[in-house]
């Protein structure tokens, strides 16, 4: 019998569905997969078990002829989306024992589609980094080396867990949370596919805060049909998010096969930075090639405002991120430093518990709402904002998408970038003004570097422009034709 | 603009996060150097330009104002206190904050 986790969600959700293999069969091959990947540090808990018994439920629906889209899919699930009792610690300290009472609304909508949940993937705390590294439970390791090394890399972040599963097959395909680039940069550094959707398209509730105009949940898969398959289930309108849109669900697998013909892509000039590797560049003007080659007219377009983008989320982010994790006080859930002061409480129970990333996040977003500075820090970088939005709500008057690079490197090694806070940053500009302006990006894979490494390439479009989006990509896709794999040395 | 010392002792103390002198130092520098470098907003114009306060063009949703178990999470006291490190007959507990 074919190794089940070779196949995508979509062979394996229609091998199910012709009963050419069971659920169970299907869960038990990634459960040993994912048992035996220790050295990534993907998982943070394995919930075999539960997932056993939600394979076997999977099998007598199939058997009654009642499967549902997602029926026997085994996933990964970010450990910042609640779980409905099953632990979700979003790798820090401070929510180490918080079991949720309900369940997430995207991982809920998953779990109504059949799906079989495998366990839960680590992340940077409180999804603020882009490398892993600030996880109370340590960095995941990029399944991917350079070639001829064993140097460990950083899958990126904020999910690289989910980003490390998927490359790794550890799952058939993961959930996501994107603030900055959360999603796409992780994606771009595994050689996996990621979408960011407009925000509103999928529900934050239960999905643990971070900055609530900017947070948006989507898939990483190992292409764009499975992304897509995962991104229908996920999206809808709930009302208890009440920046949820109400709005219907297309079936996005459906809209793969449009193809790129009379689209009008546009490549910003400003997305072009000194020092930028130019292998980088290469892949870019080659996926513009090709997507020309398709039909697709290929315009350069202009966002001058694009290097302010990351300032102003540098801004943003930890203004909203101050308030939304003042609730970590020690006393509703989590960890508590005992104090007999309930000032101490707070600050001891805070100092303990945060992790250095996050406290410096909380620093700045409490300075930059403090008397005195708000209007010359938040407010100017809230206007800021506005001008960046409308910036490139004109440039999709001219164009339906856009094509960029996803990130500024490949895979980089541990502790390469932590020592400064601000190069860090940096591996979110390509991908943190869709995040500002609300719009849908996606990661697709490109091509590797000469050191044997994934790239990848982002196509952006206007709110709720996820279909012709994903054409774009199926089509980019396509013409690109990236088979590589990562050599599985983690085996043990 | 730069931190002092002083200056990022307030805004720990505001942010409700012990933390000891060892964390406190290399946090000083860090700090303004990320103030420096989001000082460049300084020189965009922005005359004119209403602050953004939401990602989408929509008026905020208004629901029926009655209890609904299932949507607002009323009516479910002991979920709501099942992860509270200190609790009593549904309470949280916490040191006595007024004498």
């Amino acid at each position: 019998m074919t190794d089940l986790t070779t196949l995508t969600l979509a062979s394996l959700r229609d091998g199910l569905a012709k009963k050419e293999f069971t659920a169970t069969e299907a869960t038990s091959a990634y459960l040993e997969r994912a048992e035996a990947s220790g050295p990534l540090n993907a998982y943070v808990r394995l919930t075999a078990e539960k997932a056993r018994e939600q394979a076997k439920a999977s099998d007598e629906r199939i058997g009654k002829g009642e499967a549902r889209p997602l029926e026997g899919v085994p996933l990964g699930i970010k450990d910042l989306f609640c779980t409905d009792g099953i632990p979700t610690n979003a790798s820090s300290k401070i929510l180490e024992g918080f079991t949720p009472t309900y369940e997430s609304t995207v991982s809920g909508n998953l779990k109504r589609d059949g799906a079989v949940f495998l366990g839960k993937l680590n992340l940077d705390e409180f999804a603020m980094g882009s490398s892993n590294e600030t996880s109370a439970h340590g960095p995941v390791i990029n399944p991917w080396r350079r070639e001829g090394q064993d140097t460990k890399l950083s899958p990126g972040g904020s999910s690289g867990g989910s980003a490390a599963a998927v490359a790794a097959r550890l799952c058939a395909g993961a959930t996501a949370t994107d603030t900055g680039g959360s999603i796409r940069q992780p994606a771009a550094l595994t050689g996996t596919v990621g979408i960011k959707p407009t925000y509103g398209r999928c529900s934050r509730f239960g999905i643990v805060a971070f900055a609530s105009s900017l947070d948006q949940a989507g898939p990483i898969a190992r292409d764009v049909r499975d992304a897509a398959i995962m991104l229908t289930s996920m999206a809808s309108y709930d009302p208890k998010d009440s920046t949820s849109i109400d709005r219907p669900v297309p079936d996005y697998e459906k809209a793969l096969a449009g193809g790129v013909k009379g689209l009008k892509i546009g490549i910003p000039k400003e997305y072009r930075l000194d020092g930028m590797p130019s292998e980088i560049d290469a892949l870019w003007q080659r996926g513009a090639d090709l997507l020309k080659e398709q039909g697709a007219e290929i315009v350069e377009v202009s966002l001058p405002l694009t290097k302010y983008a990351l300032p102003v989320y540098y801004i943003v982010a930890p203004a909203e991120a101050s308030s939304n994790l003042a609730r970590y006080d020690g006393v509703r859930y989590g960890q508590r430093v005992h104090d007999d002061d309930i000032n101490e409480l707070y600050a001891k129970t805070r100092g303990e518990g945060f992790g250095a990333e996050v406290k410096r996040r909380l620093m700045i977003g409490t300075y930059v709402l403090s008397a005195g500075y708000y209007d010359a820090y938040y407010l100017r970088a809230q206007r800021v904002r506005k001008k960046i939005a409308d910036e490139l709500a004109a440039v999709f008057e001219g164009v339906d998408l856009l094509l960029t690079p996803s990130s500024p490197s490949s895979a980089f090694g541990l502790g390469e970038k932590s020592s400064d806070p601000i190069e860090m940053y940096l591996n979110d500009v390509f991908t943190v003004t869709a995040n500002l302006a609300g719009v849908p990006g996606v990661s697709v894979p490109a091509g590797l570097d000469g050191q044997g490494l994934p790239l990848g390439l982002q196509l952006v479009a206007p709110a709720f422009g996820e279909e012709v989006m994903l054409r774009g990509a199926a089509a980019l896709e396509e013409a690109i034709g990236f088979d590589a794999q990562p050599t599985e040395w983690w085996k043990s | 603009m730069s931190l002092d010392e002083a200056t990022v002792r307030k805004v720990a103390k505001l942010a409700r996060i012990a933390m000891s002198d060892e964390e406190i130092t290399p946090l000083i520098g860090e700090l303004n150097g990320i103030i420096d470098w989001i000082e460049q907003l300084q020189e965009v114009d922005i005359d004119g330009v209403e602050a953004m306060t939401s990602s989408v063009d929509v008026a905020l949703p208004m629901r029926a104002d009655t209890l609904t178990h299932d949507e607002t999470g009323g009516g479910k006291p002991g979920e709501i206190v099942a992860n509270a490190p200190k609790t009593e007959d549904h309470f949280f507990i916490v040191p006595k904050v007024v004498e």
